[in-house]
C-alpha cells in the first residue's frame, strides 16, 4: 500500500491503513495554545468538566500573541493562563521566550511522524519537522487538553516537489509565495500540502519551517515536508520516530513541479495572500513601513538575510524597520553573530520576541493609507491593526531592501555582490 | 450576505479579540466589512457568504460573535476549515451550498440537518454538502463541550 505522509502517519495513529477522506480518532503527541486561544480553551475544559490535563508533559502554554501586555485586560488573561499552568504543573513559555511554533521545534514539543495540535493556524509550521501538526479552535483544544485525542479526516495531499538551485536574493518565503499565488487561498481547503524533491533536501529546517507556515494561506489543514536531509534541532537528539515519508507511489489529489532556479523574488500585494506578483511589477511602491517578525520568518537565517542587505547602510528617511525574533534563542544566536548589532546600527528597532505587529494587537501599526512591506504570512484589510493601510508580503531580504530605498526593491543586487565577494575570498585562502 | 474569502480579522479584527465577554465580541461583528451590519442584525438572522468563509486565524471569536450576535445560521458557498470545526465546536450551525445564490432580501429557511436551503422569496432550494456523521452529533449536542459532558466519543452512534 503506498501512501501519502499525512496517510502514513494518520494510518500509524488508527491502527488499520486508512486513506484520504476516512475518519480516524488520533492520539495526540502534543498540544500547544497561546494567549489568543488558551483563554476560551480553559474556559471551555472547564465546561467540559475540568480535572487535569490529559499529559502534562506533553502539553504547553505560550504567551506570544500580545506580549508584554499592552493593557490591563490582556495582562489578566495572561495571569489566568499562568494560574492555569501553575495549578496544572504545564510548561508555560513566558513573555519574550518566543513564538509558539518556533518554540515547539526548538525545544522537543514535536517530532516526526507525530501528531500535534496547536490552538493557533500556523501549526502546520511543526510540520517541516515531518510532523502532522494542525491548526485548530479553543474548544478543539479543550477538547484535547481532556482526552487525548482528536477526531480528523485524513486529507487528500497535494504533492510540491522543488528542483534546483536558489538564485542570489531569492528565498524559500519566494517559493511558498509563489505556490500561494499559483494555487490561491483556499486551493488546498482541508488538504495536507507534502513538500519534497532535491532542493528541499537541502534546506535547513528554518527554511523548511517557512515553507510547511503559508501553507495555512491555501487553506490547508497540515503541511508536511519529506525529512530526508534534515537536521533535527538539538532537543530530539536520542529520541527515535516511526517512518514517516511518503510512499514513492501515493496518489496525491494534484502533483506540483517548481523548479527553483526559474524563481525570482516575490510580492503578495493588497489584501489577499494569494495577490503574488513578481517583485519587479510591484518595485518603487513607497513604503512607510517594514517589518521582520512573525512564525514565517524572524529566525537566525532571516535575519542574517536582512543584515547582508544592510550592512555599513542607513535605512532611508521616513521608513521604520521594526523587527522581532522567533524566539529568544534566535534573539541571543543573532547577538552573537553580530546580526542584531548590524541591524540596529543601520536603524533597526528592535521588539519582544512573539507575534507582534502581525496580528495587529500592538507594538507597531500601521497609519492611514501608509504601505507595510512585511514579512508575515497575511495582509487581509486590518490585519496590522490598521484597515486603512496596505500590506504587502515579502521576504526579509525584500523587506532589508525596501527599507533601505525607501520603496520596494528587489534585492537581489545585494546577494549578487556578496555571492562575488565571498567567492572572491574563498579563492584567496 | 457577504461575498467571498470574508476571513476572520474582518470577522472580528485581533484587536477586540482580548476578552472573554462575548456580547463584547459581537458588537464588533464584521465591523470593517459593513460598519452598520451589527446594528442591523435581528435574532435568528442568516448571514449567507461566498467561497471561503471565515479563512486566516484560528480564532474561535469568529463563530462566537456570530452567535452571540444572533445568527441562527450561516450558509455559505464554502467555509475555511477551522472555521467550520469551530463553528460547530461552538454550537453554531453551518451549511455548506456549494451553488448558493441569494441576495440581501431573501428569505431563508433552512434544514440544517437534511443540509437544505430554501430562498422562500424565490422558491429556490439548494442542497449542502453533508458533514461527517461526527460533526453532525456534535452539533446536535449543542456544541462540543455539551457532546463530551454527555459522555461523547467520537464513535458514531446511529
Amino acid at each position: 500500500m503506498q501512501l501519502t505522509a499525512s496517510e502514513k502517519i494518520l494510518s500509524a495513529k488508527a491502527g488499520e491503513v486508512v486513506r484520504a477522506g476516512d475518519i480516524v480518532v488520533a492520539e495526540v503527541d502534543g498540544a500547544m495554545g497561546t494567549d489568543a486561544t488558551a483563554p476560551f480553551a480553559i474556559k471551555a475544559f472547564e465546561g467540559m468538566g475540568g480535572g487535569a490535563v490529559w499529559n502534562r508533559e506533553r502539553f504547553a502554554l505560550v504567551l506570544d500573541h500580545a506580549t508584554p501586555a499592552p493593557n490591563e485586560r490582556v495582562s489578566g488573561l495572561h495571569s489566568l493562563m499562568r494560574e492555569f499552568a501553575l495549578d496544572q504543573g504545564v510548561k508555560l513559555y513566558e513573555v519574550g521566550d518566543g513564538i509558539c511554533h518556533q518554540l515547539m521545534v526548538e525545544n522537543g514539543h514535536a517530532g516526526p511522524g507525530e501528531v500535534f495540535v496547536g490552538a493557533d493556524s500556523h501549526t502546520p509550521t511543526i510540520g517541516a519537522l515531518g510532523t502532522f501538526a494542525v491548526g485548530v479552535g479553543s474548544t478543539d483544544l479543550a477538547a484535547v487538553m481532556r482526552t487525548g485525542r482528536i477526531w480528523l479526516k485524513v486529507p487528500r495531499s497535494i504533492r510540491v516537489d522543488l528542483q534546483g538551485e536558489f538564485r542570489p536574493g531569492t528565498f524559500p518565503k519566494d517559493v511558498i509565495l509563489h505556490l500561494v499565488g499559483a494555487l490561491g487561498i483556499a486551493g488546498a481547503t482541508y488538504e495536507a500540502v507534502e513538500f519534497g524533491g532535491s532542493a528541499v533536501r537541502s534546506l535547513s529546517l528554518a527554511g523548511r519551517m517557512v515553507l510547511a507556515n503559508m501553507v495555512a494561506e491555501m487553506g490547508a489543514k497540515a503541511g508536511l515536508v519529506d525529512t530526508e536531509g534534515l537536521e533535527l534541532p538539538a532537543a530530539l537528539t536520542g529520541r527515535s520516530f516511526a517512518e514517516h515519508n511518503a510512499d514513492p507511489g501515493a496518489s496525491y489529489r494534484r502533483r506540483l513541479d517548481l523548479n527553483i532556479s526559474d524563481l525570482g523574488p516575490q510580492v503578495a500585494a493588497p489584501d489577499l495572500p494569494d495577490n503574488v506578483q513578481d517583485v519587479r511589477q510591484v518595485a518603487g511602491t513607497k513604503v512607510q513601513m517594514a517589518f521582520i517578525g512573525s512564525c514565517t520568518n524572524s529566525r537566525l537565517e532571516d535575519l542574517q538575510a536582512a543584515a547582508t542587505v544592510l550592512r555599513g547602510h542607513k535605512i532611508a528617511k521616513g521608513v521604520r524597520l521594526i523587527v522581532t525574533t522567533a524566539s529568544r534563542q534566535v534573539f541571543n544566536d543573532a547577538l552573537a553573530d553580530g546580526t542584531i548589532q548590524t541591524l540596529s546600527e543601520a536603524g533597526a528597532s528592535f521588539i519582544t520576541s512573539g507575534c507582534g505587529p502581525c496580528v495587529g494587537t500592538h507594538q507597531g501599526v500601521p497609519g492611514d493609507d501608509e504601505n507595510v512591506i512585511s514579512t508575515t504570512n497575511r495582509n487581509f484589510r486590518g490585519r496590522m491593526g490598521n484597515p486603512r493601510s496596505h500590506i504587502y508580503l515579502s521576504s526579509p531580504a525584500v523587506v532589508a531592501a525596501s527599507a533601505l530605498t525607501g520603496e520596494i526593491t528587489d534585492p537581489a543586487p545585494f546577494f549578487q555582490q556578496s555571492a562575488t565577494a565571498s567567492s572572491a575570498v574563498r579563492a584567496n585562502s | 450576505m457577504v461575498g467571498d474569502n470574508v476571513d476572520t480579522d474582518r470577522i472580528i479584527p485581533g484587536k477586540y479579540t482580548k476578552t472573554l465577554d462575548t456580547s463584547e465580541l459581537a458588537s464588533h461583528l464584521l465591523e470593517d466589512y459593513d460598519p452598520t451590519l451589527a446594528g442591523r442584525l435581528e435574532p435568528g438572522d442568516i448571514l449567507a457568504a461566498g467561497e471561503n468563509f471565515g479563512c486566516g486565524s484560528s480564532r474561535e471569536q469568529a463563530p462566537i460573535a456570530i452567535k452571540a450576535a444572533g445568527i441562527s445560521c450561516v450558509v455559505a458557498r464554502s467555509f475555511a476549515r477551522i472555521f467550520f470545526r469551530n463553528a460547530i465546536n461552538v454550537g453554531l450551525p453551518v451549511v455548506e451550498v456549494p451553488d448558493l445564490d441569494v441576495t440581501d432580501a431573501s428569505q431563508l429557511r433552512v434544514d440544517v440537518r437534511a443540509g437544505k436551503v430554501v430562498d422562500v422569496t424565490t422558491g429556490r432550494e439548494f442542497t449542502g454538502t453533508r458533514m461527517p456523521p461526527v460533526m453532525s452529533q456534535i452539533l446536535a449536542a449543542g456544541g462540543l463541550q455539551a457532546y463530551l459532558r454527555a459522555g461523547g466519543d467520537y464513535t458514531v452512534k446511529e
